[in-house]
């Protein structure tokens, strides 16, 4: 029993740095989003498309590294096209955001086609876990060099929202719009590039799901991740570490199921399955509750205001 | 940097012929003003009467259409606020220009025009701490701004000032947020400071009190022209407000009338709530309000004011505590303000008790939309009766507005509150509910609007009077109670207190 305990908590450490990159780098790219003050929920479409043209790229040049690339260019250009609608006279970022969304995954769905039966060259993992001698650990902690890169970006923009000028600017223009232009800071353009930047990070965040894993491209490859992430956001009340936390949790939970299935306990599998987004409602409500969240908030996204 | 200010620094300022044309409105008609170094000048004027629209033309907001400005006796030109920053002339606007989720170092960091792209805030935090050891007030450089007092705010932008060595400060009204006290200590700080020749102050305000006290020059405008000026300590406040509201006819205050019966008409048991985040912002708030009687609630703004009119209005659940009128328990619905005749004014009318974009005249329904005559069988409203009864009372409250069908947003702040006023006078009054009812208005209104609610209470109803002003209490109220830190720390009648006594325990002393 004991050994079962050991396995399905290494199932679940491994499925946290497997499953979390995805999450992560949208998160992050939210999270830089809103601290501007501005939503962004169509990440979704930037994930999907990230997904499909890291794939594609990858297939056409044999290097999964221009695919990565690849995809942050098209995620900066979806997220450049919603900070540019967005700065048009009345209109609602939400609204946008949707529309991208579905752009986003039309686009890729429409171009992606004949990509679902080749075989392109994927991304290699660092294998870090060799030395424990035990295979499954070792299988745990074969890890992508996006997993550290995510929680290197996160510690950078940790470390800019205090120190630097710009990351100040972000938050004064997220908090108070009108502040940031008394200081004569252009509210639009900061968001402009808050989003841009947030929209490559969720394409590069769609090249690990294609290229790492699960590792191929089809049309239910994302199925709401980048949805999630968005979520993730304000259980991590708009903090670059806590995203990192949140999306090592949402990833730990996704491998509950296939986990428990491993050691022969089969009962609820479904269940289980849909653990992180039963996770994801309850951290939402439960977030929603918390008193602190209020105060975090950046004021002036349009769910505060 | 600035670390330490320098003696002699503060500059003059003169402005000379500003006119500004916005369409057909002539808001600034050749206006000239003079404040010589080190002076610490008053700029009067009733709302509307282009106080700010001069400022604005001197701080490059706005390009005047004509006229010019000499910063100690050169002239300059100021096109945007950048080039009025570069030349030292710096601004606190009445609504405050700080980030609330920075902290005040880095709202004055980033507030630099040469803020460093990477922060070092070892080296930033011990320039600020030294700056701030040269300075009159402190203000704790790592809260929060949110965190911050509505007084210490004040001071930070204050600071902020000084910290970018703008030298010329022009304060649009700074001590509408502060008590009686920290008002008298900033300005006397501020003062201090111009008598020595570091800053020179212009300061946009509407309180004789503080204008006499302090300033030792006055400006005054009316309608965009300049009317008068002069030096505050010679000239008398009746010469100033004569010069600021003109021949404007105003309407005579109400006398207030001796009443004997003194039933007990309205009742707040132990009264407690609670803001969204659960932090409590009324606690134990027991007040009883008799007919025929104005009891004022005074109070530093934030201190729960705003949360108690909300309870009373129904606005804010109340987590424990009991509303009685005439004895009985009152639930705030609507049936029951019908039903035991309360009406309210609530402060921000235009927000709070209308809704912008319906019309003047379904504004002016809502009390009685699904009365006859306007609603037959309690619910088919007619058009007809429902005009007419707008067109009445706009008449009767003269209410300026184009027509009757106008989206109340369309009206001037004093006629949104003349329509509310009439929406709730009109009838039977037992129980009033008023905020701040003349914030923002000119004389006229004022009188107007304060005479309207001592004649409701001569008439019998019992009145409830919310006002940040203290003056407006001091005139209206027969009994004062003051509240600090969400509760009613002391209660007295009029005739048995004084400013002093009341600003103490505002300042919660």
């Amino acid at each position: 029993m004991d050994n079962s305990i050991f396995i399905v908590l290494i199932a679940m450490l491994g499925g946290a740095i497997r499953v979390s990159t995805p999450f992560m780098f949208v998160a992050l790219g939210e999270c830089l989003t809103e601290k501007s003050g501005r939503i962004n929920l169509g990440l979704e479409g930037n994930l999907v498309l990230g997904a499909m043209v890291a794939y594609a790229i990858s297939f056409h040049t044999g290097n999964p590294w221009i695919g990565v690339l690849a995809a942050g260019g098209s995620g900066l250009i979806l997220g450049a096209l919603h900070g540019y609608i967005c700065k048009l006279p009345k209109v609602n970022d939400i609204a946008v955001g949707i529309a991208i969304m579905s752009f986003g995954t039309g686009v890729a769905f429409f171009f992606g086609k004949p990509y679902i039966q080749p075989s392109a060259p994927r991304l290699n993992s660092i294998p870090l876990g060799d030395w424990t001698g035990n295979a499954s650990l070792a299988q745990a902690l074969q890890v992508n060099p996006l997993f550290f890169v995510g929680i290197l970006l996160a510690v950078l923009m940790s470390w800019a929202f205090a120190n630097t000028r710009w990351g100040l600017i972000v938050r004064m223009t997220g908090d108070s719009a009108a502040s940031a232009r008394a200081m004569g800071v252009s509210v639009d353009l900061v968001r402009f590039i808050a989003t841009t930047i947030g929209g490559m990070l969720a394409g590069i965040g769609g090249s690990f799901l294609s290229l790492y894993y699960p590792g191929s491209w089809n049309q239910g490859l994302s199925s709401g991740q980048g949805l999630m992430a968005v979520a993730l956001v304000i259980f991590a009340r708009w903090d670059p570490i806590r995203c990192i936390w949140a999306a090592l949790l949402f990833g730990a939970a996704g491998a509950i199921g296939p986990s428990l299935q491993s050691v022969g306990i089969t009962q609820g599998y479904y269940f289980f399955n849909a653990a992180p987004y039963i996770l994801t409602l309850f951290i939402m409500i439960a977030s929603a509750r918390s008193k602190g969240a209020a105060r975090e908030a950046p004021g002036e996204l349009s769910i505060t205001k | 940097m600035n670390a330490v200010a320098p003696m002699g620094r503060a500059p003059s300022l003169e402005a000379t012929g500003m006119t500004k044309i916005f369409g057909p409105l002539v808001a600034l008609d050749d206006v000239s003003i003079s404040v010589p170094a080190g002076s610490f000048h008053a700029l009067l004027g009733e709302n509307g009467a282009g106080k700010s629209t001069l400022v604005k033309s001197i701080m490059g907001f706005y390009s005047p259409d004509k006229g010019s400005v000499k910063l100690d006796g050169k002239e300059v030109s100021i096109k945007t606020p950048k080039d009025a920053r570069a030349h030292g002339i710096g601004m606190v606007y009445q609504h405050f220009t700080l980030v609330p989720c920075l902290t005040a170092a880095e709202n004055l960091v980033i507030s630099r025009a040469d803020a460093p792209s990477v922060i070092d805030w070892r080296k930033e935090k011990k320039a600020l701490s030294e700056f701030m050891e040269t300075m009159p007030f402190k203000v704790p450089l790592d809260a929060q701004v949110a965190t911050l007092s509505a007084g210490e705010k004040q001071k930070l932008e204050i600071l902020k000032l000084l910290y970018l060595d703008q030298r010329f400060m022009i304060l649009d009204e700074p001590t509408s947020v502060l008590t009686p006290g920290e008002a008298d200590e900033m300005l006397g700080l501020l003062g201090d400071m111009a008598a020595k020749k570091e800053i020179t102050v212009l300061m946009i305000s509407h309180k004789f009190r503080e204008v006499k006290a302090f300033c030792d020059g006055f400006t005054v405008l009316r309608r965009g022209k300049l009317t008068g000026s002069g030096d505050a300590q010679s000239a008398s406040i009746a010469e100033m407000s004569r010069m600021m509201i003109g021949d404007t006819e105003v309407r005579e205050r109400a006398a207030r009338t001796q009443h004997n019966d003194k039933r007990e008409v309205l009742e707040l048991a132990g009264i407690f709530a609670e803001d969204a985040e659960g932090t409590p912002v009324l606690s134990s708030i027991n007040l009883k309000v008799n007919a025929g009687e104005i009891v004022g609630i005074a109070g530093v703004s934030g201190n729960g004011q705003s949360a108690l009119v909300e309870v009373l209005a129904g606005q804010r659940a109340m987590s424990d505590g009991a509303i009685r009128i005439q004895a009985q328990n009152f639930a705030p619905k609507r049936s029951n303000f019908d039903r035991y005749k309360v009406f309210g004014l609530p402060e921000e009318p235009l927000k709070n008790a209308t809704v912008p974009r319906m019309s003047v005249a379904e504004n002016l329904a809502f009390r009685a939309f699904d009365k006859p005559p306007v609603a037959s069988l309690g619910w088919w409203m007619s058009p007809g009766p429902l005009r007419k009864r707008a067109e009445e009372l706009i008449k009767l409250y003269r209410v300026k507005t184009t027509s009757p069908d106008a989206p109340i947003e369309t009206l001037s702040g004093g006629n949104v509150q003349r329509a509310v006023l009439a929406r709730e006078l009109s009838g039977d009054v037992d129980v009033l509910i008023v905020a701040n009812p003349c914030f923002g208005l000119d004389f006229a209104s004022v009188a107007d609007i304060r005479s309207q609610i001592m004649e409701q209470r001569n008439r019998g109803a019992a009145v409830l009077l919310v006002s940040e002003d203290l003056d407006e209490i001091l005139e209206l109220a027969d009994r004062v109670a003051v509240m600090s830190g969400g509760t009613i720390t002391y209660v007295a009648a009029i005739q048995e207190t004084d400013r002093n006594v009341i600003g103490q325990h505002m300042a919660g002393h």
